[in-house]
């Protein structure tokens, strides 16, 4: 497996792509939060984020679909609130039979539960985005920048670093495990849901030994080549310009965004 | 695929912004805590270890089992990292882990972040760690009981959690989201109990070096045994009292002002605030309240000092 097998970072030439990581982490989280304050039924608000949103696709190079592809891992989550199309008081709009329950959806429901998932959708794609044009250690940098302790960047550093490493792991465990349980064609290999959860939980143990002393060797490495307690960079990050001017512009429209929101 | 979403990680849209701050509170002080612990407790070899470790909770999640009818066990390992590494590390390790899965496969949002961290990260730490001392010194078969039993009530700590903040967001209807939750959570604990006690054998029985009984002072230990006691009891005692009487846990809520803060948006909370417990009925509400946890923490203590008096 190559380094890169998780990566979401797309090799463009775009102008998204060489904005500073930490202006794209900070306009991301920004946009994130509007979303979060935007009222319920604020439609002409919700339609400019998309815009806005789309106006970011269309920046990073990736084709103006992109993220809309890729938004749909928060949907199943929807169903989480479904109940509030029920339960918020309100006109009713439409009742229906579903096993032994009669449903009512309300009208100040359906507009909760539409707000909620616009509000998910939107977030989510630009979270996508700022994936898809920043490198993942920079990214890391960029939180550093931003104040999240050492510690934590650091440890996420090398959880990104090995992480294809231990997956490369775990699937010989897998493949260890396939090529033990032979069965004849129809019938099932192996004992019972207990004992296939012993050999699952033994993989697991497996798994950290080796991690174990494989985070032992990399130490030992890593000494060996002058660690002191902190990873250094060759790639230091410095605001232009045209960083600064971009993050006031994007802020300036978030703000757009609220006032629109609430008229 | 390499990488499949759980359930429990909510995304960003579904809590309310108060609910969100508030959970970033309370993440970011016990983060805090840790790092400080840890920066203390631990040289810089143990910053790669913790990486690595990171690295293996992620890896871990995908070794899973068939179950029945297409459904599969699987690893969250919260109360595993925890035990193996110590309450502090443990968290940490468990915050990286929800971070990356975050920032890079979208799974679970990010202003929500700071709610994910606390359900998946940090209490499981402690129920499983806070259990697993309890028991320091005992016979490896009352150990592994033990550490079955807080993996799964770790599982059932998150869902009840993530239930708590969705509804107090107003995205969900409590008499619906916690027994939904729950139930299904109790089949998922099933499984995060089985491949932790199973991993933690094999652990114990190779390397039983790794797993040190003694790192701790007594009193962190107690503390720690007190704090998982603490929020074990808090699920075992709230999740039957949420499913069987929804409406009971929504009143209390109401009057105490919990809904409708949580459900609005500050903005809104702050110019015509009014202090919500000066009702005659809600003040007796809360000193009944108080009252209960009273009781609770008698008993707790009752029952440390049982234990103490035992070991």
């Amino acid at each position: 497996m190559h380094f890169d097998a998780f990566d979401r970072y797309h090799e463009k030439e775009s102008f998204l792509h060489r904005l500073d990581p930490r202006v794209k982490v900070l306009v991301t989280v920004i946009f994130i939060v509007s979303n979060a304050l935007l009222p319920d039924g604020a439609w002409i608000a919700f339609l400019f984020a998309w815009l806005f949103v789309l106006a970011a696709n269309l920046f990073s190079q990736l084709g103006i679909g992109y993220s809309l592809k890729r938004s749909i891992i928060a949907l199943p989550f929807a169903l989480i609130a479904i109940t509030v199309l029920f339960s918020m008081p309100g006109k009713p709009l439409s009742t229906f039979h579903f096993l032994m329950w009669n449903l009512t959806i309300t009208d100040a429901g359906l507009l909760r539960f539409v707000s909620i998932l616009i509000r998910a959708w939107l977030s989510v794609q630009m979270a996508i985005l700022l994936v898809a044009v920043t490198r993942f250690p920079d990214l890391i940098h960029a939180l550093e920048h931003l104040r999240v302790p050492a510690i934590l960047t650091t440890i996420i550093a090398f959880l990104y670093r090995y992480l294809f490493v231990l997956t490369d792991e775990v699937f010989r465990l897998l493949r260890a495990r396939e090529s033990r349980s032979a069965a004849v064609p129809g019938s099932r290999s192996g004992g019972g849901v207990l004992w296939r959860a012993k050999v699952a939980g033994n993989m697991a143990g497996q798994l950290f030994l080796r991690s174990y002393e494989r985070s032992d060797r990399i130490y030992n490495a890593m000494i060996a080549r002058g660690y002191a307690g902190h990873l250094y960079t060759l790639n230091p990050h410095e605001m232009k310009s045209g960083d600064y001017f971009t993050t006031a512009f994007a802020v300036a429209v978030i703000f757009i965004l609220q006032i629109l929101g609430r008229l | 695929m390499l990488y499949t979403p759980a359930p429990l990680h909510i995304p960003d849209g579904f809590l309310s912004i108060l609910v969100s701050v508030v959970c970033w509170a309370i993440t970011i002080i016990v983060i805090g805590f840790a790092i400080s612990k840890t920066n203390k407790a631990l040289g810089e070899k143990q910053i790669p270890l913790m990486g690595v470790m990171a690295a293996f909770i992620f890896a871990a999640q995908m070794i899973n089992f068939p179950v029945a009818g297409g459904t599969s066990g699987h690893l969250l390992g919260g109360a595993l990292a925890a035990i193996v590494l110590g309450p502090w590390a443990g968290m940490l390790v468990m915050t990286a882990v929800i971070a990356v899965q975050a920032l890079l496969f979208q799974d679970g949002g990010l202003l929500v972040m700071g709610a994910n961290i606390l359900n998946m990260g940090l209490v499981t730490a402690a129920i499983g760690y806070g259990l697993y001392r309890s028991v320091a010194g005992q016979s490896k078969t009352v150990k592994l009981t033990v550490v079955g039993i807080a993996a799964w009530l770790s599982v059932m700590a998150g869902a009840l959690l993530t239930s708590l903040q969705l509804w107090l967001s107003g995205t969900s209807q409590l008499e619906i989201v916690i027994p939904a939750m729950l139930g299904v959570h109790a089949l998922i604990g099933l499984g995060e109990a089985l491949i932790t006690v199973f991993a933690l054998a094999f652990i114990i029985q190779t390397r039983p070096d790794l797993i040190g009984e003694g790192s701790e002072s007594a009193k962190a230990s107690r503390n720690w045994v007190f704090a998982g006691g603490i929020v074990s009891l808090l699920v075992v005692l709230l999740s039957p009292l949420a499913s069987a009487d929804p409406d009971g846990l929504e009143r209390v809520a109401k009057d105490l002002g919990f809904l409708s803060v949580g459900q609005d948006a500050p903005y809104q909370v702050i110019p015509d605030y009014t202090v919500p417990f000066l009702g005659e009925t809600a003040l007796s509400t809360i000193l009944a309240g108080v009252v209960g946890i009273l009781v609770v923490g008698v008993i707790i203590v009752l029952i440390a000092r049982g234990m103490k008096a035992k070991s």
